[in-house]
C-alpha cells in the first residue's frame, strides 16, 4: 500500500502541482522567467492556435468515437449472441490489434496509404483514377480516425462483451418464454446492461482523442507537409516545451487541455448515469 | 419458441460473414505486413502488396535489421526488456499490493484514497509529461533508463483493476479463518490470497507489459542517447532516418524491424490469453 502512495505522489501529484506552480511565470529570451500571475492562461484562452487543435480533437472525436464504440458494440452483441461460427476465434482476433505498437500500427497504415509502397496505388490503378489519396488535406484526418478505430476497437469490444457476459442466464430465458424477440432483447435487456461499461469506454476515448500524439507525429515523418506543429493541442504543446523552450506556456495549455477534457468527460458521464434511472 | 433454446442457439451465416468482413479489416495490416517482410527494397516499392513478388528475402532482412548500425536493433531491444521486467512488473506488484490492501483492509481515509486515485485515472498522462521531464531533469534523471522505468511504475488502472478483483476473488471469511488459525498476514497473502489473485494478476500484468512494450511518448521526451532507445523508438528514428531529404531508403528494415517488435507481444498475449479473458471477466463484475 504505502510504496504505491509513494510512488503514486512521486510520479502523478507532484508533477501536476509542479505545472500549476510553472503555469503562473513567463519565459523570455531576455530576463529569464519572472512571475506573470494568469497571464499565460489569457493568452491561451484567446491563442488561435491552441483552438485550431481543441476544434480538430474535437471534431475526431464527434465522428471517430462514435463510429469505433458503434462498431465494437455491433461485434460484443454479435459474440455474445452465440449465433457465430467460431466465436472465440473472433474475440481474439478482433483484440489483437491491440497488442500492436501504436508506432508500428502508424507505419503499417502509414505505408499501405501510400501511393508507391502500399495498396491506395492499388486501389487506384484498378479504378483507373485517384478514388483515395490519404495523403491531402480532405483526407488526412480520416486517415488518422482510421488508424486510431484500427487499434482499439477490439479492446472497447472485449470490455462491452465482458459487461454482456454478467447478465444472467435466466433472463434471456424469462424474456424468451415471455415471447420476446431477439432485437426485442438486444434493445431490453443487453444494451441497458452495458450502458455503465460503453460510459466508461466513451470516457477513455475522449481522453485518448484529446491526448491524440503518437499518429499524427509518426504520420508526420511520412508526409511532413500536411501535419503542422499545433496540429493537435498536444502536439502544440510538445513543440511549445521541447522546440520553442517556453516551458511556462507549455504547462498553461497542458492545464487548459486538462480541464477541458474533465468538463467533456464529467458531462458524458452526468448524461450516461442520468439516462440510467 | 419453436424449438429455440438460450444455451444451443443456431449458427447464423449473416452474422459470421458481417463480423468476417470486421475480422479481415482487423488483419489486413498484418497480412500485409507478413508478405512485406519477404521483400527487398525496390520489390517493395513495385509489387502488389497482399502477395509475395520477387526473391524470398525474409532471412536477409532480418540479417540486415540485426546487423544494421553495429547490432543496435538487438541493444534496443535488450533495453525494452528492461523497461517491461522493471517498469512492468513493479506496477504489477504495487498494484496488487496496493489493491488487495484497499480491498481486505479497512483505515482512515481510504475511502479518500479511492477517490484520488479514480481521479487520476482520468489525467491525461501526456499533461504531466511536460512538468514530469522537467522535474527529472534537475534531479538529473533524464537521458537514463530511470526516467522511462519510475513512471510506469504507477498504474492507477492496474491498481482499481486489482482491488474490484480481490474484493470478488478474495472471501474474506477465508483470510478470517487462516488469521483464527494462527497465520500471519503475510503467510495468508502468499499462500492463500496470491493464487485466488492468480488471473487478476495475469490480466493487471499484461496490460502493463502492453503498455511498456509500446510505450513511445514517454521514451521520446526523456531519452536522447540512441543506446537506451526501447524497440519503438529506434523504429521510429529508422523511419525519419528513410524519409528525409536525401536519405537512403531502408523500409525494407523499418518494415521488417516491426515486424520483430510485434512478435514477442503478440505471442506474450495469445499465451496468456485464458487468464487475462477470466480476469477482464471477472472485473467487469463491479465496473
Amino acid at each position: 500500500m504505502t510504496p504505491f502512495l509513494v510512488a503514486f505522489a512521486l510520479m502523478i501529484v507532484t508533477p501536476l502541482v509542479y505545472s500549476m506552480y510553472l503555469s503562473l511565470f513567463r519565459n523570455q529570451l531576455m530576463g529569464g522567467t519572472t512571475f506573470a500571475g494568469f497571464a499565460n492562461y489569457v493568452t491561451a484562452f484567446t491563442d488561435p492556435k491552441l483552438w485550431d487543435g481543441v476544434g480538430r480533437v474535437g471534431l475526431f472525436l464527434v465522428v471517430q468515437v462514435p463510429i469505433m464504440l458503434g462498431i465494437a458494440l455491433i461485434a460484443a452483441l454479435a459474440i455474445d449472441s452465440g449465433r457465430l461460427h467460431g466465436k472465440s476465434f473472433f474475440r481474439v482476433a478482433l483484440f489483437l490489434p491491440y497488442a500492436v505498437p501504436g508506432v508500428v500500427a502508424v507505419l503499417m497504415w502509414g505505408f499501405m496509404y501510400d501511393d508507391r509502397l502500399g495498396l491506395t496505388g492499388s486501389v487506384n490503378d484498378l479504378v483507373g483514377f485517384p478514388l483515395i489519396d490519404p495523403y491531402t488535406k480532405q483526407w488526412i484526418l480520416t486517415a488518422i480516425g482510421n488508424i486510431v478505430t484500427w487499434e482499439f476497437v477490439g479492446y472497447n469490444m472485449l470490455i462491452l462483451y465482458a459487461a454482456l457476459k454478467t447478465v444472467p442466464l435466466e433472463i434471456y430465458e424469462a424474456a424468451a418464454i415471455d415471447g420476446a424477440n431477439q432485437f426485442r432483447i438486444v434493445r431490453s435487456i443487453k444494451i441497458p446492461a452495458v450502458r455503465g461499461a460503453l460510459v466508461i469506454a466513451t470516457i477513455f476515448s475522449i481522453l485518448g482523442s484529446f491526448q491524440l500524439f503518437n499518429e499524427p507525429t509518426i504520420l508526420k515523418q511520412i508526409e511532413p507537409a500536411l501535419i503542422s506543429t499545433y496540429y493537435t493541442p498536444n502536439i502544440y504543446a510538445y513543440n511549445l516545451s521541447f522546440v520553442g523552450n517556453q516551458v511556462s506556456y507549455a504547462a498553461t495549455v497542458a492545464i487548459v487541455m486538462g480541464l477541458v477534457t474533465a468538463v467533456v468527460a464529467y458531462v458524458v458521464q452526468l448524461r450516461g448515469t442520468r439516462r440510467e434511472i | 419458441m419453436a424449438g429455440y433454446s438460450y444455451h444451443r442457439p443456431r449458427k447464423s451465416i449473416t452474422l459470421t460473414v458481417l463480423l468476417g468482413a470486421l475480422l479481415i479489416y482487423s488483419i489486413l495490416p498484418l497480412t500485409w505486413m507478413l508478405f512485406s517482410v519477404t521483400k527487398t527494397q525496390p520489390e517493395l516499392l513495385s509489387s502488389f502488396g497482399l502477395w509475395f513478388s520477387g526473391d524470398f528475402a525474409f532471412f536477409d532482412n532480418v540479417g540486415d535489421v540485426l546487423t544494421h548500425d553495429d547490432g543496435v536493433f538487438l541493444k534496443w531491444f535488450a533495453n525494452t526488456l528492461v523497461y517491461v521486467v522493471v517498469g512492468a512488473g513493479g506496477a504489477t506488484v504495487l498494484a496488487t499490493a496496493a489493491g488487495y490492501g484497499l480491498a481486505k483492509y479497512r483505515f482512515r481515509g481510504r475511502n479518500a484514497v479511492f477517490a484520488v486515485i479514480l481521479g487520476a485515472i482520468a489525467v491525461p498522462g501526456t499533461a504531466l509529461a511536460v512538468p514530469t521531464f522537467l522535474l527529472f531533469s534537475q534531479w538529473g534523471l533524464t537521458n537514463t533508463m530511470w526516467a522511462v522505468i519510475l513512471p510506469s511504475l504507477v498504474s492507477p488502472f492496474g491498481l482499481y483493476l486489482m482491488w474490484v478483483f480481490s474484493a470478488e476473488a478474495v472471501p474474506t471469511e477465508i483470510l478470517e479463518a487462516a488469521r483464527v488459525d494462527g497465520s500471519g498476514e503475510w503467510r495468508t497473502f502468499f499462500t492463500i490470497s496470491l493464487r485466488l489473485l492468480a488471473p487478476g494478476i495475469v490480466t493487471v500484468a499484461l496490460f502493463a507489459i502492453v503498455a511498456t512494450w509500446n510505450n513511445y511518448f514517454l521514451p521520446l521526451i526523456m531519452l536522447n542517447d540512441p543506446d537506451l532507445y526501447p524497440l519503438v523508438l529506434g523504429l521510429y528514428q529508422w523511419l525519419a532516418d528513410a524519409s528525409g531529404i536525401g536519405a537512403q531508403p531502408v523500409f525494407n528494415l523499418v518494415i521488417t524491424g516491426s515486424f520483430l517488435t510485434i512478435v514477442p507481444i503478440v505471442v506474450v498475449f495469445l499465451v496468456l490469453q485464458r487468464y487475462w479473458q477470466s480476469g477482464l471477466n471477472a472485473g467487469s463484475v463491479k465496473a
